[in-house]
Parts: structure tokens; C-alpha cells; sequence
């Protein structure tokens, strides 16, 4: 008896148990589909955190102090960086939260207080108006830039631009408007109000610079920029190398995408298991077939079906059961991910890889839990079988 | 003299029941030659189904020798004796053993899936023998859908489409009322002419009757004859009388 045969019985006997050959693969089903769907949404997501990340920019340093007591930065200090052949822009930074209000508006944002560079550096982009100039800060002129939610917020109507908002209770005018940049890892790049240092400084009465942003001349030079500017700050600070890190955004990319491959495993690892308990239920199932067909497997023995032959047609059927139960979990772990983009707009990643390893998974469950029903069957006596109603 | 097709030599089977040791055939020797169409008859429990077992190659002895077409199925391992099973060997069942699930053109194609045959051939071979069974035209038919007798003839049809050595019929007819059991062992007799060996397996004297040949198999022992000559009436009386007790 040849492998064609068998599978035509197997696919046969598939077919007129429909209801139970369905309620077997349920299990391979929903195994296959939650690996796919699982392994989607967290690849998905790693790749939409390194996406947003990289969107900011390659070229990007980041300097932050975490203790502002013992490392104070002052605004010379920046010079020496800006001194660095592989340096191109710095762009201090000096953060707090304030309460901006236009009229009946109000907003409590955040605010930062930073040089001109800091549209090149972040790579932002105005919707309207202008940005902060050198002579806005070198005057302390009362100007600010709203990002884009603080407009709305704050001028529903009108247009912000050559209006008074009132900052803790300071009238300063609105030069220019940012273009939305969304939400970035949880905080929103667009709830800002961008002020000049000196100004910002002496609104909330901090001189500390908390961050330094730093753009390097070019991606290749990044590791290189980091470097000197790790040789520059331990010059200033020497031996508080723990008050501050320095970090690039490939850094950042690389600690990111490492957490969420951690966590595409442990979802992949989890409905791993669901498939494997699938595999169990198809061996569950195969069992009690084996049983109910003893007087079958009884006939097909006394008309010279040899051992191979039953084993072989129980162990096919089995693996057509979880390959067929492969194939829909891997339309259905699509579908469901499709949903879930379009509708709970998660960022979904398709893999081939995926599906083939489920699907492959779960033909070798088929496999490793039909080989036992099977290998019952091909032993049962016939003299027996033939006499069991 | 030419050599037997089957013969079966100081056969000896026992096996265990509930602690119990039952010779089931003790030291039984039988030739079956070409042409012949023999029945077997005795009541339940005289070792007839063992016998039965034997013969079809479904289980193995303890002692003693069966030769079929001078191989020893004694030595035979599982493999070989599937293979004997569907080469030699024709099975009719009292209960016919159709599978249901299958249409009566399926059952009758099955050995000779087992055999390996193309299904181009498969399927000539089986409408073949559905026809000389006289069930051309119910081939697509389920077993559900056929009648007892027709069923019957299906199983008759499946045994014959591995041209087998020996139709072995194990209460052909006990299923079935008389007109139709007769039509079956008239079928069964078309065949003996035609040339197969029949081996017929029953506790009804009447059905046996219709054999060339009749042994009679008795607590493990075997007597040619229908053992006419050891108790000519109580052939009939006892297994009529231990079939009412079923």
C-alpha cells in the first residue's frame, strides 16, 4: 500500500467525521493561530519601537545627568563640545512643567528650555511661524514655540501665531508652531511649549541642564562622537562618571528591541504550549478512534492489511488532521492579526518564517502524538478485533 | 498422489481462560486438495473457531504443522502472514465484516489496496467481482443500503478479488434466512465448480450437507466423515441443540 493511498483513506475518514475531526484540530487550530498572532504583535511592536526610534535620528547623542547635585553643567561647558571635530550641533536642554493659559485655555505642559539647534538636532519641523533664534536666547526675549497639541489646546480657534499666552502667570508670545510628531515611547512629543534657555532658566527658577543633546557630524562617526564627548565630560567631572550617561540611539535601539525579543519569545514559548496541548488532544482523539474502530482495524487485518499498513494509516491520519489543523490556524492567526491592526491599530509584523515553523510544529506534533494511537492499533489482535462489536 | 493444498499436521492449540488451560484443538491433521469444498461442523466450544483461526491464518499454532502450497505457516512472522491472509486466503464472515463506511465497490477494492495494486486495476478487478456475484450495478451502493443477502455477496465478492487459494466461509449463512442462504451456498457451490477451494465452517448439518466433504470437529478432536461413523445422529441434535442455548 502505497503513501497516496493512505493519505486518500486518511482524508476519506477525515471527512465522514466531520464534527470530531473538527474538534480535533480545534486544538492545533488555536495553537497555530496564537503563534502566529503572538509572534506578529510582538515583533510588531519591536519593530515599531526601533522604527520610532530611528526616526529620531542616528546621528543622535544623548547626554543626561542624573545627578544635576554633583554634575552641573554650565552653558561654557557646552562650548567645548561644540569644540569637537565630530560634533556638529549641541542643544541643552532645561526641562520643567508649567502652567500655560490663553484666554479660558489652559494646559499644564511641559517645557523646555533649549538653543536654535534643537530643531536640527531632533529633527522637528515647523507648521507655522518661525523657531527660536541665538538672539531670543542671548535677550531672554519672552518667545516661546508650542508643539502641536499645545496649540490646539490652547488656540481650538484661532491661530496661535503673534498671540499672548500667559506662562505662570507671565504674558510671552507665540512665534511659531511645531508639526505633530506623535507619541514617542509613551510620552507625548507634542504636549510641549520650547522656550529659550535663559528665559526658561529664570521662569522655573533652575538653572540646572538636565539633558544635552548632541548631533553627531555623521551616523559613522556617532560611536566615535560618543567617545570624545565621554573624554570631554570626564575632563569637567572627572571620577562622576555614575552622574551621568551618555548614550546613542543605537544604544537605545539595542536595549529596546532586546526587551521585546524577550518578550516575543516568552509569547511564542506560551503558545507553543498551547499548540503542544493541542497535539494531546489529537492524541486524546486518536486514542479513542482507535478503540471505536477495533472491529475495523479487526477486518482490514484478515484481509492481509499488514502492521505498516494500519500504523501507517492512523499515523497519516493524524498528521493530515494537524496539517490541516496547521493550515487554518495560519489563515486564522492572519486574520486575527489583521484585526487586530486594523482595528486596536497594533503594529503587526507578518512573518513566513512563523507560520512555517508553527506549521512544521504542529505536522511534527501530528507526528510524535499519532505514532502511540497508531502503534495500539497496528498491535491489536485480529482474532479479537474481529470479534469486538 | 499429488500434494495437498493444505495440510495441517498433529495441530495442537491450548490457551488460557480464567486460569483454565482448554485444548482448544488437540493433535488435529487435515488435508485439503485442489477442488475440494469441505465444511467443518460442530457445536460452539468444540475448537471449530480456533480451528477456523488456524486455517485463515489469523493466529499461530502450538504444536504441529500447517502447510499451505507446502509453506509452513507456523514460521511465518506477522508480515508474512498479512501477506498470506490477503494472497491466499478469501474471508467470508457470518456477519459479513463490511465496512460501512465505504461503498460496496471500496470493500471489495481493499485487499487489493493491501496488495498494491494501481486503481485503474483495483477497480477492474473488483467490478469484475461484483459482477459474477451479480451486483454490477450496486457498486456506489453503502453496505446501510444493500440487504443481508446482498451485503453477503459483497464480502463474497471482496474474498474472491484477491483470487485466493482458499474461500474460507465461517458461518456464511447464519445471518441470513433460508432463500437467501441458499442462494449463497449455491453461489459458493457456482464457485467450487469454477474451481476454488471452499472451506465452509458451520454448526447446521443442513448447510454442511451441501459440501463435498464434511468433517466434524469435536472437544479439540477431528473426525473425518461428519463422523458418520462414530454417531451418525447426534451430529445434527447437538448442534442444534447447543445453538438454541446461544
Amino acid at each position: 500500500m502505497n503513501l497516496i493511498e493512505s493519505i486518500k483513506m486518511a482524508l476519506k475518514s477525515i471527512r465522514n467525521n466531520k464534527l470530531r475531526s473538527f474538534l480535533t484540530m480545534l486544538g492545533i487550530i488555536i495553537g497555530v493561530a496564537s503563534v502566529i498572532t503572538l509572534v506578529g504583535v510582538g515583533q510588531g511592536s519591536s519593530k515599531s519601537v526601533t522604527d520610532e526610534i530611528g526616526s529620531l535620528g542616528t546621528n543622535l547623542l544623548t547626554l543626561s545627568v542624573t545627578d544635576t547635585d554633583s554634575v552641573q553643567l554650565e552653558e561654557d561647558d557646552l562650548g567645548r563640545f561644540e569644540e569637537l571635530n565630530t560634533i556638529a550641533e549641541v542643544a541643552p536642554i532645561v526641562s520643567g512643567r508649567v502652567l500655560a493659559k490663553y484666554g479660558e485655555n489652559s494646559a499644564q505642559v511641559s517645557i523646555t528650555g533649549t538653543t536654535s539647534s534643537y530643531l536640527s538636532v531632533r529633527g522637528l519641523s515647523l507648521s507655522q511661524g518661525r523657531f527660536l533664534s541665538d538672539m531670543d536666547d542671548e535677550l531672554r526675549q519672552k518667545v516661546v514655540v508650542l508643539g502641536a497639541d499645545t496649540a490646539d489646546t490652547l488656540f481650538p480657534r484661532a491661530n496661535p501665531l503673534d498671540e499672548s499666552v500667559k506662562i505662570n502667570g507671565v504674558s510671552y508670545k507665540v512665534v511659531g508652531v511645531l508639526q505633530s510628531i506623535g507619541s514617542s515611547l509613551g510620552s507625548s512629543g507634542d504636549s510641549v511649549i520650547i522656550a529659550p534657555l535663559s528665559t526658561t532658566q529664570r521662569l522655573i527658577q533652575d538653572t540646572t541642564i538636565g539633558t544635552v543633546y548632541l548631533n553627531a557630524e555623521n551616523s559613522d562617526s556617532v560611536n566615535f562622537a560618543k567617545l570624545q564627548v565621554q573624554g570631554v565630560m570626564t575632563t569637567l567631572f572627572p571620577n562622576m562618571s555614575d552622574a551621568y550617561s551618555i548614550s546613542s540611539q543605537e544604544d537605545l535601539m539595542e536595549t529596546m528591541s532586546s526587551v521585546s525579543d524577550t518578550m516575543t519569545l516568552m509569547l511564542g514559548g506560551i503558545a507553543s504550549i498551547s499548540l503542544l496541548v493541542g497535539g494531546i488532544g489529537v492524541m486524546n482523539i486518536m486514542l479513542v478512534s482507535v478503540s471505536e474502530r477495533t472491529k475495523e482495524i479487526g477486518i482490514r487485518k484478515a484481509i492481509g492489511a499488514k502492521r505498516k499498513s494500519i500504523l501507517l494509516q492512523f499515523l497519516i491520519e493524524a498528521v493530515v488532521l494537524s496539517m490541516i489543523g496547521g493550515l487554518i490556524g495560519i489563515l486564522l492567526g492572519y486574520g486575527v492579526s489583521k484585526g487586530l491592526e486594523v482595528f486596536a491599530s497594533m503594529t503587526i509584523s507578518y512573518s513566513l518564517n512563523v507560520a512555517l515553523f508553527s506549521f512544521l510544529f504542529s505536522c511534527a506534533i501530528g507526528i510524535i502524538f499519532g505514532v502511540f494511537p497508531a502503534n495500539k492499533a497496528s498491535k491489536l489482535d485480529p482474532i479479537l478485533a474481529l470479534r469486538q462489536e | 498422489m499429488t500434494q495437498p493444498v493444505i495440510e495441517i499436521k498433529n495441530l495442537t492449540k491450548t490457551y488460557e481462560l480464567g486460569g483454565e488451560t482448554i485444548h482448544a484443538l488437540e493433535d488435529v491433521s487435515l488435508h485439503i486438495n485442489d477442488g475440494d469444498f469441505i465444511s467443518i461442523i460442530g457445536p460452539s466450544g468444540s475448537g471449530k473457531s480456533t480451528f477456523m483461526n488456524m486455517i485463515g491464518c489469523l493466529d499461530k499454532p502450538d504444536s504441529g504443522e500447517y502447510l499451505i502450497e507446502g509453506k509452513n505457516v507456523a514460521k511465518m512472522n506477522d508480515n508474512e502472514l498479512a501477506t498470506i491472509r490477503n494472497v491466499k486466503i478469501g474471508f467470508i464472515f457470518q456477519n459479513f465484516n463490511l465496512l460501512n463506511k465505504l461503498t460496496a465497490l471500496e470493500n471489495v477494492e481493499l485487499p487489493l489496496i493491501y496488495r498494491g495494486l494501481s486503481a485503474k486495476d483495483r477497480k477492474e478487478k473488483a467490478l469484475s467481482c461484483l459482477k459474477l456475484v451479480g451486483l454490477e450495478d450496486r457498486w456506489g451502493h453503502l453496505p446501510t443500503q444493500l440487504s443481508g443477502g446482498q451485503q453477503q455477496r459483497v464480502a463474497i465478492a471482496r474474498a474472491l478479488a484477491g483470487d485466493p487459494t482458499v474461500l474460507l466461509a465461517d458461518e456464511p449463512t447464519g445471518a441470513l434466512d433460508s432463500k437467501t442462504s441458499n442462494d449463497v451456498l449455491q453461489l459458493l457451490k457456482q464457485l467450487n465448480e469454477k474451481g476454488h477451494i471452499i472451506v465452509l465452517i458451520t454448526h447446521d448439518l443442513e448447510v454442511a450437507k451441501q459440501a463435498k466433504r464434511i468433517v466434524r470437529i469435536h472437544d479439540g478432536q477431528l473426525y473425518e466423515n461428519g463422523g458418520d461413523w462414530f454417531e451418525p445422529n447426534r451430529i445434527y441434535q447437538d448442534g442444534l441443540k447447543e445453538y438454541q442455548k446461544q
